[in-house]
């Protein structure tokens, strides 16, 4: 192999500064996709469980259709398909204010959203029956037993998955370059476009986003001590 | 809306792009299955070198399965695309740099599926496999393995699945998978709702079929 490398092409000229950039787009997208992935997953993952089924059904339609499809083509159905349909005013607005960083958004929380649904709703089945009943029996609403019974049991015991499914939703935000928003992976290609310098270009990437996963699962991990329901779920030694 | 070119081009989107017979050499499925099949074969060794006792084989593996599960698909694929040709000086094709990447990758998932799936293996097995006198490769290979597996093909399914799904990222370097077979029409046509929605359904209706058939498989095998 025959490359001279050259690391200082990472703190000399823009490189550190797009890499900042880079992160900080990275974490925003992110962020936002999360808020709307785990609202529309609680929504999604507490409907397939209801006892009446079109609001099931709807559900479930869903989640199976969104988690099917490759994130990719719903990058390009987001940004490429969906803006014509839209009235012209709301297109306006889209395109100054950034259209592929919210179709980035949108379609990430929406993937994310249908996956992370099957997580919730694996927390809902692992709660016995019965305490959905003794709450209808207390006189409790449905909507009111899924609130405050159901629910907030549902989402301490999903922590652990929870968190794995929010990583990916991180790593996953890396396919948003291909709408060309300037996230983390965008910019570690423009550093390697301008300087030649794939390895050192990619390294520093790969390394931002390993210090970032390893954080959040050890952020994580603490969060789910905290959380976790005595007497409830055996803790495993996850990975 | 204008379904009609869909119609119009779906030979191209379906077998080009699809299965990949054509002008170009791409196609999802001509890089899915092999990518599947490698993946897992090379996931095995990792997987049951994750469990090894010498530690100079499980710290390796260990920090495989860790590097490559923190890291974007996005990122190997660059990674690969930009490395192998430094390091062969020639050039590779996409083809070549996608099947390395995904089997690269993957095989850090499939990994960890049959760590998991050795691991629900009853201690009880091993022993008794020991006591009647088997060596330690023939236990895992008549005994444990056979065992894991059908404990692991729920997981192996899902990561199946995934697998087939990350394959559109080829697109990302050129590679003429559906996903940029409908890239390609698009430029021409510019009906992009259209051919995203209907490669959309193609993509579902391939991988809810794969995740019927293994519910079935599991009816069959639990």
């Amino acid at each position: 192999m025959n490359y001279t490398f050259n690391w200082s092409v990472l703190w000399s000229g823009q490189s550190g500064q797009w890499l900042l950039q880079g992160l900080i787009t990275t974490l925003q997208l992110s962020a936002l996709a999360w808020v709307l992935a785990v609202a529309l997953g609680i929504l999604a993952g507490a409907l397939r469980t209801v006892p009446l089924a079109p609001l099931r059904w709807g559900a479930t339609s869903y989640v199976e259709f969104f988690r099917n499809v490759p994130l990719l083509v719903w990058m390009f159905f987001w940004y490429f398909g969906v803006p014509p349909l839209l009235p012209r005013g709301a297109q306006d607005w889209l395109f100054s204010h950034g259209l592929e960083f919210w179709a980035g958004t949108i379609a990430l929380g929406v993937y994310h959203g249908a996956r992370m649904s099957e997580v919730i709703r694996s927390g809902i089945g692992a709660i016995p029956r019965t305490q959905f009943e003794a709450s209808l029996a207390m006189g409790l609403t449905t909507f009111q037993a899924y609130r405050l019974v159901i629910l907030p049991v549902a989402l301490r015991l999903i922590v652990p998955p929870g968190t794995n499914e929010s990583l990916n939703l991180l790593k996953n935000s890396s396919v948003a370059l291909t709408i060309s928003v300037a996230e983390l992976t965008f910019q570690t290609r423009q550093i390697e476009t301008y300087t030649a310098k794939a390895i050192e270009a990619l390294t520093a990437g790969t390394l931002i986003y390993l210090a970032l996963c390893l954080s959040i699962a050890t952020i994580m991990a603490r969060v789910e001590r905290h959380y976790a329901i005595p007497g409830l779920i055996s803790r495993t030694t996850a990975g | 809306m204008d379904f009609s070119v869909v119609a119009s081009n779906f030979t191209f989107l379906i077998v080009q792009g699809l299965i990949g017979f054509g002008p170009f050499i791409g196609g999802t499925l001509r890089l899915a299955i092999p990518a599947i099949v490698l993946g897992f074969a090379l996931g095995v060794f990792i997987g049951l070198a994750r469990l090894a006792r010498a530690p100079w084989i499980r710290l390796p593996a260990t920090i495989y399965v860790e590097l490559f599960r923190g890291v974007p698909l996005v990122m190997v694929i660059f990674w690969i695309w930009f490395i192998i040709p430094q390091l062969l000086r020639l050039p590779i094709p996409e083809y070549g740099v996608a099947l390395t990447a995904f089997v690269i990758f993957e095989a850090a998932y499939f990994g960890e599926i049959v760590r998991a799936g050795v691991q629900s293996v009853a201690r009880g097995q091993v022993e008794a496999a020991t006591a009647l006198g088997l060596t330690a490769t023939k236990t895992m290979a008549y005994v444990v393995l056979p065992q894991a597996l059908k404990n692991m093909v729920p997981s192996l399914v899902t990561q199946t699945i995934v697998l087939f799904k990350d394959t559109s990222l080829a697109s990302i370097i050129g590679y003429v998978d559906l996903t940029k077979a409908a890239q390609i029409v698009n430029n021409r046509e510019i009906k992009p709702f259209e051919l995203y929605l209907f490669i959309a359904v193609v993509y579902w209706i391939c991988t809810y079929s794969m995740s019927t058939f293994a519910r079935r498989l599991e009816r069959r095998t639990a």
